[in-house]
């Protein structure tokens, strides 16, 4: 479990982390999104007790990480961003080493190497230098190093950054069987990541949290959600027949490929609606679909909104 | 194991992972010996000590020390993996000790490899041994406080060459801060007192008083407690520059 109260960050007079407070429960995967230089990292230095905070506290499994450091880092798991290791090293030494400084007891040492390896296909790659092997494997090193102890929290930064969309997919996949028994922060800027691996969303942006939903409540935000995309070989009787629907609120058409979009009104669904139009109209449809919502487009509404907000 | 001992083991295997480690044990050993043989007079002195050895070397370790210290801390903070490290379960004090005891030990390792010449001058003739043993004493401790300097210099900056210059003038005024050129500086505006305490700072005068044989107290302490001082500073640094 983890707790923030007010977690704050400064350096000077500029503060990166302004007082953010959130509690993630077991079983929880919460994604922080953010634009870069939001206080993403910043905050997850702090829970990872490689930062003090400034203001605020943060409890890791009822650990102060400023009280009690050192247990609290013990029940972590860190993959800090860019994931560092130490580059000479061989993967098996490195992780070794991490083991060694986890404290993994001798009994299930072997079993939790072995678990952590297979997890993360490094069973080919385990003699060689961590320098000579590719980004790819570089930064699953660095998530097997975050799981050799089996921690019951695990605080990942970026950890799809870098990855070819196979190897996304399995980190996803890895995350997701984790999952069930542990407490998992995953910072992204990557959208569909969030709807890949976590029940909860966390949008910060200038160190405040803007928006603390699950990812479909942020998508019930858009303005797409609910609405209605379709191509047409007859774009303008197409739209004309979309705009004597009663609960159509807006209709745009795509500049470039001539896809139109119906909004609804708020709280409207108009999907049946525009069905019977277009086919009382009999105009041809090509495709037809009822658009989930855009999370890209939330976020973005949400960023540069309450920053314009901010400004005035 | 203690994490301190992991921090250790780590820390000086990595040395030996690169030819870093090699190329400066062999330079250690050629230099020693050149300037054992050429400068000190070795053979000619006539005498069975290794005074012509020990003496140069607070001149040696001025710069070769700062191309160990230099990386310390300073590649950790480089490469990230210092964040990697602090968040491991480990204290400060105990990452910092760790990593200095893993470059002490290398340097006395290098230190160890000069056996050839005391067999040498035992075979040649009849030295005082508890002199020489007194005397790699007082060089280890030497290059253990220019190691905690480094250490510290190191810790303030992820440049490693940055590290090395600063750890060299710092070392190169504490080695000399004995003499007229540093003290010349201090006479003309502070008192007396402040004069002399900085010259018995000078690593010279304590580390030829343990080389002639004579192990007081307070030469060791001096050691010490600059190695323990510096290091505490490190502590501190890295503690403060840790988020840049």
């Amino acid at each position: 479990m983890i707790e923030t109260s007010e977690l704050g960050k400064r350096y000077g007079d500029f503060t990166a982390v302004d007082g953010i407070t959130f509690k993630v429960e077991p079983g929880q995967v919460l994604g922080f999104l953010g634009p870069n230089g939001a206080g993403k990292s910043t905050t997850m230095k702090m829970l990872a007790g490689f930062l003090a905070p400034t203001t605020g506290s943060a409890k890791v499994c009822g650990f102060d990480v400023e009280a009690q450091p050192i247990e609290a880092k013990r029940v972590v798991g860190y993959l800090p961003e860019g994931a560092p290791s130490y580059g000479e090293m061989s993967v098996r030494q490195f992780l070794d080493f991490v083991a060694d400084m986890r404290g993994v007891p001798a009994a299930t040492r072997d079993k939790r190497l072995d678990d952590a390896i297979g997890r993360l296909h490094l069973e080919g790659v385990l003699e060689q230098p961590i320098d000579t092997l590719s980004k790819g494997f570089r930064r699953r090193v660095g998530l097997a190093q975050a799981i050799v102890h089996d921690p019951r929290v695990l605080i990942l930064d970026e950890p799809t950054d870098g990855l070819d969309p196979n190897q996304k997919h399995e980190v996803r996949s890895l995350i997701n069987a984790m999952s069930r028994d542990k407490t998992i922060i995953v910072s992204t800027h990557v959208l569909e990541e969030v709807h890949a691996v976590c029940n909860r969303a966390i949008i910060i942006a200038r160190g405040r949290i803007l928006a603390d939903a699950t990812p479909a409540e942020l998508e019930a935000r858009s303005r797409y959600h609910q609405a209605v995309s379709l191509t047409a070989s007859d774009v303008g009787a197409a739209k004309e027949a979309l705009s004597r629907v009663a609960d159509v609120a807006a209709i745009e058409v795509d500049a470039q490929d001539g896809r139109i979009t119906a909004f609804p009104k708020p709280g409207r669904q108009i999907f049946a609606a525009v069905n019977e139009a277009l086919k009382a109209q009999n105009i041809v449809v090509r495709e037809l679909a009822l658009e989930g919502g855009r999370l890209d487009e939330v976020f973005r509404t949400i960023t540069q909104g309450k920053a314009e907000e901010a400004i005035a | 194991m203690s994490a301190t001992m992991t921090v250790f083991k780590r820390e000086l295997r990595s040395y030996f992972a690169t030819p870093v480690a090699y190329v400066f044990i062999v330079i250690f050993l050629v230099l020693s010996s050149a300037f054992t043989f050429y400068l000190g007079n070795f053979y000619e002195r006539g005498q069975a000590d290794l005074m012509p050895f020990f003496t140069f070397h607070p001149w040696l370790y001025l710069f070769l020390v700062p191309a160990v210290s230099m990386r310390l801390w300073a590649e950790e903070r480089k490469s990230g993996t210092i964040e990697l490290l602090l968040t491991l379960p480990v204290t400060m004090w105990q990452a910092v000790v760790g990593k200095f005891l893993a470059a002490w030990a290398f340097i006395g390792i290098a230190l160890a490899l000069t056996f050839p010449l005391w067999i040498t001058v035992n075979y040649l003739g009849d030295p005082d041994n508890g002199v020489i043993v007194a005397s790699y004493i007082g060089s280890l401790l030497m290059a253990g406080a220019f190691l905690a300097i480094g250490s510290c210099i190191s810790a303030a900056t992820r440049n490693q060459v940055v590290a090395f210059i600063l750890t060299v003038v710092a070392c190169f005024v504490l080695v000399m801060a004995g003499f007229p050129l540093v003290l010349d500086a201090f006479r003309a505006w502070a008192p007396q007192g402040l004069v002399d305490a900085i010259a018995g700072l000078s690593f010279l005068t304590h580390f030829v008083s343990i080389s002639k044989g004579l192990i007081d107290l307070r030469d060791i302490l001096y050691f010490v407690l600059m190695i323990g001082f510096w290091l505490y500073a490190s502590a501190i640094v890295i503690d403060l520059k840790k988020a840049d």
